[in-house]
Parts: structure tokens; sequence; C-alpha cells
């Protein structure tokens, strides 16, 4: 059979099957060639930064770069006592360059991530070491600061010799390698970034439960309705979904304060006394509410246009057949609309564990979720490294969850108004 | 909605309970939208009703926190907005052609590794803004485009292809192939099938997604907050400092404003996807 389809020619002589392979690579070719411009826009302006940040969560060059000599003197210390007499000369050394061309203050603030007090005493040692004698620089140095005759301080800067690091992972939860080369967690009270990400989490997964729950109910009545009414109050869920976030979360800031709107209303029925209004801005309430809210419509819509397709003749032949109301909706009606809900949630999800805007303006200290933190560490403490290797650490949780969304729902149906 | 007579007393009341949840969602959605409205009329210069609104009293209203927009001191509106509108508009125009003509080659049934690649364009749709904009604000940083009107038109054209992407695919979805070939059988070059007979045709997808690229950029705040400087300051910029620091009742003018033109591009939003919906023959 096949030799004999190979045997079909063109009339230029050429195969039909090679001919038409050649069509249809050209056909991929020019399809290929459309997409190619954004492709590419995206892959240079776009995910290239993004792969660069993986190189910046665990370049650590600077200190190396700052402090060779000091470095190589180090590798053969155990580091188990102060380090011997050539450390020291060598680290007088390097810091007399760096003061030269002016970058200990970068050097404290790096060391300083390392280790907390380091920013004072390099600060100090740059002040005395002006009117350091020549030789014995151990001894002029220890005496600068009793910190500098503090081996842990010592072992931090060693800490920071290589090249490349994963310490600011270790750091996103919490951990860092001891002296022994154990990874260890750090004590207890200041244990803050395991506590973000599973508040992250919570607030993420509990916003996503609220919106189901209010959604759900709208979705089936608009899906429900009559045309006439169902487009009208589409309207209320389609104008929060078009108003801009910030106008958003302004409402919710004037309805949250102390002497706001709700609490205003709960005084005047009486609920809550005058004197002690609920506090439901700057920590995690305030978050949660102006949340559901904004996140809501996206939680209604796919639950809407799955719900739509669901002919309503189906819920009459289940009552039809003996089923109560309660049994034809939980038996018939619910198991067809659960795609609508995977979608809804997924979506719901994906966009909340990376909220930033509204956490920061009503979430207070209790209610931030972790893109707070690394916009922090971008802007304050401009611990760039630390940023992004925090940032990858949500985007792998953020690219598990729009994987799974991609094989349940597919993205070509992701669904816009 | 109107039940049936022959309903059971506790169904009965299942439904009017559901119908009042319906109603308390609702309410929860789009109350706190007109709460700015009267507060941005307030005489006063505080965020709360003020005992003289609750009575209806004409002299607790007034129009200066709109004059201020407009008028005021060292206003910052008047820049923000000019800077907004050039972003955004510049931005919906690199999107839209971006997107559209990346989205005639998705829906070719010819496209190799369509799954991947689609996953790739709708992929600043996904990741969250905080890392996109971290990721840019590096890019931009070694590319000397920050504090940029340029860079930031270049982050907006990033954020706004997805959208119009989806929504032109979503049209071409029902899109009769054959009509092209007609155009090609006839001697058209692909130029002028695209421009006379593809373009008209999806056009209410292109414009749908523009307004979702327009609105994205206009409303952006967190890649703004790493780019800009002081000259690109944008409206949403100025929110975001106006929340975080002197809430002052202006703000509330400008929500106002700024909830007008969401109408605006609801209402056009709602008769482009109902024109669409006709051209693709879906029967609602």
């Amino acid at each position: 059979m096949s030799s004999e389809t190979q045997k079909i020619l063109t009339t230029d002589g050429i195969p039909l099957e090679v001919s038409l392979k050649k069509v249809e690579r050209k056909n991929k070719f020019k399809a290929f060639l459309l997409v190619a411009p954004l492709l590419f826009f995206l892959l240079i302006v776009y995910i290239s930064p993004i792969v660069g940040m993986l190189f910046n969560s665990v370049d650590d060059r600077m200190v190396t770069n700052a402090l060779p000599k000091t470095f190589k003197a180090m590798e053969d210390w155990d580091g188990k006592e102060l380090p011997p007499e050539k450390v020291f000369d060598a680290f007088h050394f390097d810091f007399q360059k760096l003061i030269e061309e002016e970058r200990e203050g970068k050097l404290s603030t790096q060391l300083n991530y390392e280790k907390n007090g380091f920013k004072s005493i390099i600060k100090k040692l740059r002040r005395k070491s002006k009117s350091f004698e020549e030789g014995n620089y151990k001894e002029q140095i220890m005496a600068v600061h009793e910190r500098w005759a503090d081996v842990e301080y010592w072992r931090a800067i060693k800490r920071r010799a290589p090249a490349y690091t994963y310490s600011k992972y270790l750091k996103g939860v919490d951990m860092y390698q001891n002296e022994d080369g154990k990874l260890v967690q750090v004590e207890e009270d200041r244990r803050i970034y395991k506590k973000l990400w599973v508040r992250t989490l919570k607030i993420a997964f509990y916003v996503t439960l609220f919106c189901f729950l209010m959604a759900y109910p709208i979705a089936h009545l608009l899906a429900t309705l009559p045309m006439k009414y169902s487009n009208l109050l589409m309207i209320c869920v389609l104008l929060p979904f078009w108003t801009s976030l910030l106008v958003r979360t302004a409402s919710w800031m004037i309805l949250l304060q102390q002497q706001g709107v709700v609490n205003d209303f709960l005084v005047w029925i009486g609920v809550v006394a005058n004197d002690k209004r609920l506090e439901m801005m700057y920590n995690e309430t305030g978050t949660y509410i102006a949340m559901t809210q904004i996140l809501l419509p996206f939680m209604v819509l796919p639950l809407y246009s799955v719900m739509k397709t669901i002919s309503p003749s189906l819920v009459r032949a289940g009552k039809s057949l003996g089923g109560t109301p309660f049994i034809t909706f939980w038996k018939v009606y619910f198991p067809l609309t659960i795609p609508g809900i995977g979608a809804g949630s997924l979506l719901v999800f994906i966009l909340a564990i990376g909220y930033y805007i509204t956490p920061e303006l009503v979430g207070g200290a209790s209610g931030t979720l972790i893109s707070n933190q690394i916009a922090y560490h971008m802007k304050y403490t401009l611990d760039w490294s630390f940023a992004s290797a925090m940032g990858l650490m949500l985007l792998v949780g953020v690219l598990a969850v729009y994987w799974v969304y991609n094989k349940l729902v597919g993205i070509d149906n992701i669904k816009l108004g | 909605m109107a039940l049936p007579k022959y309903t059971e007393p506790h169904y009965r009341i299942w439904h009017y309970l559901y119908l009042f949840i319906c109603g308390c969602v609702f309410f929860f959605l789009i109350a706190p939208l007109f709460v700015i409205f009267p507060l941005s009329f307030n005489a006063e210069e505080f965020l709360v009703i003020t005992d003289g609104m609750k009575r209806l009293d004409p002299d607790a209203f007034s129009l200066r926190w709109y004059k201020d927009m407009v008028y005021g001191t060292k206003n910052p509106w008047g820049l923000a907005a000019k800077n907004s509108f050039f972003i955004a508009i510049f931005a919906t125009i690199g999107a839209v052609i971006l997107g559209t003509v990346a989205a005639l080659g998705l829906s070719s049934r010819y496209m190799p590794y369509k799954g991947i690649i689609m996953a790739t364009l709708i992929s600043p749709m996904i990741v969250p803004l905080i890392i996109s904009g971290v990721a840019i604000f590096f890019f931009m940083a070694k590319a000397g485009l920050a504090a940029t009107h340029t860079g930031i038109v270049i982050a907006h054209i990033i954020l706004g292809t997805p959208f119009v992407v989806i929504t032109v695919t979503a049209t071409l979805s029902g899109f009769d192939h054959s009509v092209t070939r007609a155009a090609a059988s006839l001697g058209s070059n692909p130029v002028n099938t695209f421009m006379k007979i593809t373009l008209p045709l999806i056009l209410p997808g292109v414009i749908s997604g523009a307004l979702f690229a327009f609105v994205t950029s206009f409303d952006e705040v967190v890649i703004v907050l790493f780019l800009a400087g002081l000259d690109n300051t944008t409206i949403p910029i100025q929110m975001w400092t106006g929340l975080r620091e002197q809430l002052s009742p202006t703000i509330l003018s400008v929500a106002t404003c700024l909830i007008l033109l969401s109408t605006l591009v609801l209402i056009a939003a709602e008769l482009l996807r109902r024109r669409s919906e006709r051209i693709r023959g879906i029967n609602r």
C-alpha cells in the first residue's frame, strides 16, 4: 500500500507525499512567522530577565571580589578559634583597598545580611584604621570592637567566600548553613519567612474559598434568570471587574476604618459600643474582606460561563425521576459545574497568592503576604538577590498551579468578560 | 424565578433564603464603589460621612475637592493624567499589533508547539505582578530604560499582550477560513485579504482586547512603582502615594472620575461582546 502511494506524482514529477510535506512545512513556517515577533519580544524583555533572576539569586561575587586576599588566607582556617594573624593582615589589606574605592559601605550591608551587627563595627573599623600602626593587625583590629574578637563574626565572613551561594533560598525558609555545613533552622523567635509563606497560602486558600461560597449562588442566579434581568445584574459583577484596583481598595479603606461607614453602621444598630469600634483595617481581616471582594468577579465569570451551558431540562429530568430539589442539585447540577469551580478557584488562587497592592494598603503588619516582603527587600533593604530568590520560590508555586490549571481547564479556555 | 404553586413551604423558605444570599453578595460587590461618590463631595477634610451629610444639608456638600484636583497648587494629577494616557495609549497600540498578529499565527492549524507557545504568551498574565516587576526592573536598569516612558510602555505592552491574544484567538475560533481562501482565489494578496476581510470580522475581538490592554496599563501600579522616576508618575502611582501617606478627599474625586471611566469601558466592552457573538453566530 505504501509503495503504491509513493508512486503518485504531482505534475512536476515530485512524489505527492514529499510535495504535501513541503507545503505543510511552509505553512508551519508561515504560522510561526506570525507568532515570532511577540514570542521573541517576550523572550528578550520578559522571560530572559526572569531567568536572570535565577542568576541574581545565587550570585555572591560582590563579597567574594571585595575580600579576595582574606578569603585566600581563610582557606586553611578551620573556623574553630579566631583566625590566624595572616587572615587579619589580609583583611586589613583588602579593607584599606575598599576604603580607597569607597566600597566598604556595600560590604557592610552585605555582611550585615549574614549577621546583624556588622554595620556598626565596620564603620568603627574604618574610622580607627586610619591611625593603625604597621604590623600586628590582629590585635589592633580586635581592639576596635569586641565583636572583631568574636569568632562568630569571622565565621560569618567565611560563609560568604563562595562566588555562588544558595543561602538566600535557605534564608527564605528560615534556615542557614552552620559552620559544619549542616542545614539548621534559625532561632525560634526569628523565624519570620516560614510564617509568611504559611500565611500567604492560608490567605490565598481562604480568599478562594470565600469567593467560591459567594460566587456559586450568584453565578447560578445569573445563569438561570431570564436575559433581561441577568444582564442588569451582570453589571454588578462587571463594573467592579473593570474598575481600578486602587479605587476599590480606597473604598474599602474608607469603609473599614475606625470612623468608617461599617463601624458607624454597627454602632448605630447597637452591635458594638461607640468606644469599642472594631479594628477591621491594617490587619488580616482587612486583607480578607478587600481581597475577597476584589477577586470575586474572577470566580463568578468562569462559573457563570459553565452554568450557562447546563441545560435546565437536566434538572427537570432529575426532579421528574423523583429527586427532591436538593438531591437533584447535588447529584445532577453540582457535578456538571465542577469544571467551572476548578477554573475559577485556580484563577483566584493564582491571583491571590501573588497579591501585593491591597495587602500593602489594608493589611498592616499581620495581613501582608510574601509579595510585600519581596517589594520591601527590593525597595528598602536593597537585598535584590534575596528578593529574587523569594520571587522565584513564589513563581515555582504559581507555575505549579498554572500547570494544573492548564491540564484541567486549558489556557485557551480562559474567558474574559 | 417565580416558584410553582405546589412548592412545599420549606423549599419556599430555602428559595427566599437563596435569593436573600444572592442579594447580599451583589450588595457586597457593588456597594463599596458607591460609598466613594458622596464622600468626594464632602465639604470637610475628613473621609467620613459627616452629620451634615446625613441630614442632607447642602452646606455639607461641595465641589472643592474636584476643584483641588484640577486647579490645586503643586497638584500632581495633571501630569499624572497626561502620563497615564500617553503610556496607556502607546502600550495598547503595541500590545494590539503584536498580540493580533500572534493570535493569527496561533489559530492557524499548522502552528507547531501550540500548547507551549500559548503558555509562554499568556505567562505575563499568570506570573505575579511583583515578580514581573522585579524582572522587568532588572532588564530596564541594564538597558538604561528605567525611569523613562519608553521603559514603562514596553513593560505595559508585555502585560497587555496576553489579553489581546486571548480575545483575538477566541474571535478567530469561530472564524470561517474559507472566506480568506475565497479572497485569495479571487487574486487578493495576503495583506489585502487581512485588511479587507479578516480584520473587519475579528475587529470586535481586537477592540475588546485593546480595551483590556488599555485598562491594564492605565490601572497598573506595581511595575510603575519599580520603574517610574518623578517625571513618569501616573494616576495609579499618585493614588498609591496618597492612600499610603495623606489620605485626602481629592483622591476620592479622582476615584469618582475613574469609576465613570470604567463605566464607559464596561459599556463599550459589553456592546462589543454582543456584536462579536452576533458575528460569530452564537445565539444567546
